[in-house]
């Protein structure tokens, strides 16, 4: 077929990225850059020096970090162990880790409620014991906890996707060569899982930063991460300059993480699927 | 052995960490007590009333028709731009795949935001806006699943078909379209999927009078939720079951499994 021809298959694709992507950008910059009578002011984006919401950036970033270094910690090991399972069943105990992941977004956030809760499942379950309750609900470490539950999924399988890819030919050469275990971990496998490594923390983090549902309804008000002082400033206050302004500062902050991990695994196409 | 058994022992805590919430959710939606923790005898009468309330199967009738017609929409687009993408240059491909790599990177929360504040300009809030903003972000996942295909589809057969005289719409669907075919419906899935498991995107988009799932469990959440949710967790949970098992085990999947 004419190829220039076919390239103009793409158009409407563009037509909608202009339209839905671009523009609505464009729209949040306009408002970020305005008062509400349409003056030009740097303030709403200024206002992320403002303690309320350094503290918050702060948090917000604390969470992400802890929740994205817990979900690596876990998973790691994880891919590892589904990875060696040569074995028949190896396809079906993949399936049973990918699909909690199906569940609704909300429903899981529900189920952790009732778990954590003072009169929850787990209270109730130490209680019978006869060991002090947690009271964990309404604090960032519940918001953490159904975090790693939520995004441990996306860490999971770049990570395995990029494990199974490694050769055992490779593994095989090493032992030829007189290398051990540990040296093989850390000269073959490390490296080589790297991207997916990356493309898991990216997956993670990103998500993490900049959620705010799970600590509106986890963190009873009291956990204000950054997504959250954004969502309150459109949905309660009205104040939309206020909240473009601040999410250019995520989406800046977002563009910035995403910056330095793809630097940091030039491939990067370790893939997730 | 040693090392064996501790690789099953962190096998069942992950396992256990992954379904606990799942399982109190569904043992919950056979709980005949008001209370969350007590039990109170098996019932059948969430599961009655879910279906019987109107506000549950609306928002439920919503969540489908926008996933459903969303995905639809974006794999129409989607493939079509896949097909021109990939007769691109390799810089401007480059650009293409970054451009829709956009939308999959940025936070939810931003997406919503930007497109809210565009749709409040033009329209009121409400079905259609979340149908737009659900296939502006199902695009990007329809796309990333054709390209790979069309890159691994031999173009040599292609253009013999056209040699031999075939029109571009023949070869397209004798030839092409068989080779790709399973990448455009991964990434159908895929759109189907991200559509209704997404919260942030609809919540700014919506407006005041429609619900999905999500939005309605998330306002409930606040006030108190009913029971009746723990019923619709525990079809919902099935239904992924049942999908999923069947994607991966079905026959279409082990065919493809022998192809390669």
């Amino acid at each position: 077929m004419n190829n220039l021809k076919r390239q103009l298959l793409a158009g409407p694709y563009l037509l909608w990225m202009a339209g839905f992507v671009l523009l609505p950008v464009i729209v949040i910059l306009y408002y970020a850059f305005t008062t509400t009578s349409g003056h030009f002011t740097l303030l709403n984006v200024s206002s992320i020096f403002a303690s309320i919401h350094v503290k918050s950036l702060i948090l917000s970033l604390k969470l992400a970090l802890i929740c994205t270094g817990i979900c690596l910690i876990l998973s790691y090991p994880l891919a590892m162990i589904l990875n060696n399972m040569k074995t028949n069943s190896q396809s079906f105990i993949v399936f049973i880790f990918i699909l909690p992941m199906w569940m609704n977004f909300m429903l899981r956030i529900l189920a952790w409620k009732l778990l954590l809760s003072n009169n929850g499942v787990i209270n109730t379950f130490l209680a019978a014991l006869g060991l002090p309750g947690l009271d964990v609900l309404n604090t960032p470490s519940a918001v953490v906890f159904c975090m790693v539950y939520d995004f441990l999924p996306f860490m999971i399988l770049p990570i395995y996707n990029a494990m199974a890819r490694i050769q055992e030919d490779i593994i095989e050469a090493a032992k030829d060569l007189g290398a051990g275990n540990i040296t093989i971990f850390f000269r073959i496998i490390v490296p080589l899982t790297m991207p997916g490594v990356v493309s898991g923390i990216t997956m993670v983090f990103v998500p993490a930063l900049t959620s705010f549902a799970i600590s509106d309804l986890l963190g009873g008000g009291k956990v204000l991460l950054i997504g959250n002082v954004i969502e309150q400033a459109f949905m309660q206050e009205y104040n939309w300059n206020l909240g473009s302004g601040l999410s250019l500062v995520l989406m800046i902050f977002v563009i910035a993480s995403m910056a330095l991990m793809s630097s940091k695994g030039e491939e990067g196409g370790a893939g997730v699927w | 052995m040693v090392k064996k058994s501790f690789q099953r022992i962190y096998l069942f805590f992950i396992f256990l960490f992954l379904y606990l919430p799942i399982l109190v959710l569904i043992i919950l939606s056979f709980n005949n007590s008001k209370t969350r923790v007590q039990w109170g005898g098996f019932t059948l009468k969430w599961y009655q009333g879910l279906f019987s309330s109107s506000s549950i199967m609306t928002a439920f009738g919503t969540t489908l028709f926008i996933s459903l017609a969303s995905a639809l929409i974006a794999t129409f687009l989607g493939t079509l731009a896949a097909l021109g993408i990939d007769a691109m240059k390799k810089r401007n491909q480059a650009i293409m795949i970054g451009a829709a790599n956009i939308p999959l990177l940025n936070a939810d929360i931003v997406t919503g935001i930007s497109m809210m504040l565009l749709f409040v300009r033009f329209t009121r809030l409400g079905m259609s806006t979340v149908l737009l903003a659900h296939i502006t972000f199902n695009i990007p996942y329809v796309i990333l699943n054709v390209l790979p295909k069309l890159k691994q589809s031999s173009r040599t057969t292609y253009e013999a078909a056209l040699d031999l005289g075939a029109t571009p719409w023949q070869a397209f669907f004798k030839i092409l379209w068989p080779q790709i075919r399973p990448g455009v419906f991964s990434g159908f899935l895929m759109a189907m999927t991200m559509s209704l498991d997404d919260f942030s995107v609809t919540y700014f988009t919506k407006g005041a009078g429609i619900n999905t799932l999500s939005t309605m469990i998330y306002t409930e959440m606040r006030k108190g939720i009913r029971p009746e949710m723990y019923a619709l967790s525990t079809i919902l949970f099935l239904l992924a079951f049942v999908l999923l098992l069947f994607m991966n085990f079905g026959p279409s999947a082990r065919k493809e499994k022998n192809e390669l």
